[in-house]
């Protein structure tokens, strides 16, 4: 029999704030984690903007021991780390130093690639002769599954440890593969998330590729904007979400906190053919998405209270609000917002940054505004309503929400969360 | 140097790597860097890179595989600072 599968715990290091309180009060107002940043303009990108959480050192050291920290370079570790252990301690759940690992518990905790800053240090050292001076520490810090290795060693979970990798697709898609299994029963619980790395070698090539703004480097706050007609680009972003997922029995049963119950989802490819390539989506596939997410989770289009969508800044915002319409086909469209105003585009971690935004939102009765679209773009305001679209955080109760992600390569994946 | 003055500071190397601390309270030439201080053994390269900035020598791999106890890395050190 299909297990229900809901939220007890979650964990978030973004941009505009670190740690779930002052997440949810960061989102409420509107805030801004958008700031400029030297070393880009030393590096003369054209974008000298992005969205990078700021994590003292002190903080860190409350995380890692000090033998961890030595020879620490990676800054997705650093962030997956403190939003996955947060996340399992917000969900009541120990931290024990047994013998045996506990079977019932796993991880799947994505990224798109870890270590960039590690493997750059191992670069150098090995161009230059001296690979025996690397050390342990840069096979674990560089290989993609050293954030759910780490995790998996904190915790001490025996069940499945693994990392999932689809661009931006990557935490919404950890939480689909975290509920499978816990819904078939073959956890109890698993932590899902996904962390991505700060920093000019990650982002660069995104600013090669010229999708990021470069008119904003002397108004950082003003620069991400979803929805709005002056939208020139996303703003790149890292940090980590991070969601404790739990067989709905075993939470009762342990008197856990429910955030929200996971109907469900679904995961697909346009395959890069019928208008989709390696970096635009086929607008078929996405509504196959959202469709089947829908039909899967047993509910109604017209259910849907809200949309967080993917909606990156860039023009293709209102391919994506015509697609979620052509999809749900109703005639009263639910209330739309993006994070990524205030967060800029976290590549992996937007995902499950988002996710914990989303259930957030379920949880405490209210939908986050969307900033810097005061200029909406016309496009969007033919489909939809403009009261679809707050600009200020407004108080609601919401029932059903949907979490769209979808990623280079031309994936997709939609998550439907439900108040419980 | 001073016997004494590499085992200090060979303490203090291996120190942060010991997983089993009440090794340290009996440090001599007969600790065992893994079954006594339980130092993990990947990072048995990590104490060896912080040796050679600490001595400013260089010890090569098969010095490295004799190197099992503190009596074992006294005797490497003070053989390579000598020859240097």
């Amino acid at each position: 029999m299909k297990k229900r599968v809901v939220v007890t715990g979650m964990g978030v290091v973004a941009p505009n704030a670190i740690g779930l309180a002052n997440f949810e009060d960061a989102i409420c107002k509107g805030e801004s984690g958008i700031s400029f940043q030297d070393e880009l303009e030393k590096l003369k990108f054209s974008c000298q903007i992005a969205g990078k959480p700021e994590v003292s050192d002190e903080k860190i050291a409350e995380y890692f021991t000090p033998l961890e920290l030595r020879g620490l370079n990676s800054s997705g570790i650093v962030y997956g780390v403190i939003a996955g252990t947060d996340a399992w301690k917000d969900a009541g759940l120990e931290i024990e130093n047994n013998e045996e690992p506990d079977w019932d518990s796993g991880i799947i905790f994505g990224t798109g690639i870890l270590g960039v800053d590690k493997f750059r240090e191992a670069i150098h050292l090995i161009d230059a002769g001296k690979t025996r001076r690397l050390g342990s520490t840069s096979v674990m810090q560089t290989m993609a599954s050293g954030i759910s290795a780490y995790l998996g060693g904190k915790l001490g979970c025996g069940n499945q440890v693994t990392t999932n990798s689809s661009a931006c697709t990557t935490g919404t898609e950890a939480v689909l593969m975290g509920f499978e299994r816990i819904a078939t029963g073959k956890a109890k619980r698993i932590l899902v998330g996904s962390c991505s790395d700060s920093g000019p070698y990650v982002w660069g090539g995104f600013d090669a590729m010229r999708i990021l703004p470069s008119k904003y480097n002397a108004d950082p706050s003003k620069a991400s904007r979803p929805m709005s007609e002056s939208a020139t680009g996303f703003v790149p972003g890292s940090g980590a979400g991070a969601l404790v997922l739990e067989d709905y029995e075993s939470a009762k049963a342990r008197g856990a906190k429910i955030y929200a119950e996971v109907l469900g989802g679904a995961v697909n490819s346009g395959g890069q053919r019928g208008g989709g390539s390696m970096t635009a989506a086929n607008s078929k596939a996405v509504i196959k998405c959202i469709e089947y997410a829908i039909q899967f989770s047993r509910v109604s289009a017209e259910e849907i209270d809200v949309i967080n969508g993917h909606l990156t800044a860039t023009t293709k915002d209102a391919l994506e609000i015509e697609n979620w319409k052509k999809a749900l086909r109703s005639k009263d469209f639910p209330y739309i917002n993006s994070l990524k105003g205030m967060t800029g585009h976290c590549l992996a971690a937007s995902g499950s940054i988002e996710c914990v935004a989303s259930v957030l939102q379920i949880d405490k009765n209210f939908i986050f505004g969307n900033i810097n679209c005061e200029d909406l773009n016309p496009e969007i305001s033919n489909l939809v309503s403009e009261e679809k679209i707050p600009r200020k955080t407004i108080e609601k109760q919401i029932t059903i929400l949907a979490k769209a992600s979808f990623g280079f390569g031309d994936v997709n994946a939609v998550v439907i969360f439900k108040k419980i | 140097m001073k016997e004494k003055e590499i085992l200090d500071s060979l303490k203090k190397i291996v120190t942060p790597y010991t997983q089993r601390k009440e090794g340290l309270e009996n440090f001599n030439e007969e600790t065992d860097f893994i079954k006594d201080l339980e130092v993990n053994s990947a990072n048995l390269v990590d104490v060896i890179l912080d040796v050679e900035d600490e001595f400013d020598i260089e010890i090569d791999n098969d010095s490295m595989s004799g190197m099992l106890t503190v009596g074992d890395a006294r005797n490497i050190i003070q053989r390579k600072l000598a020859s240097a």
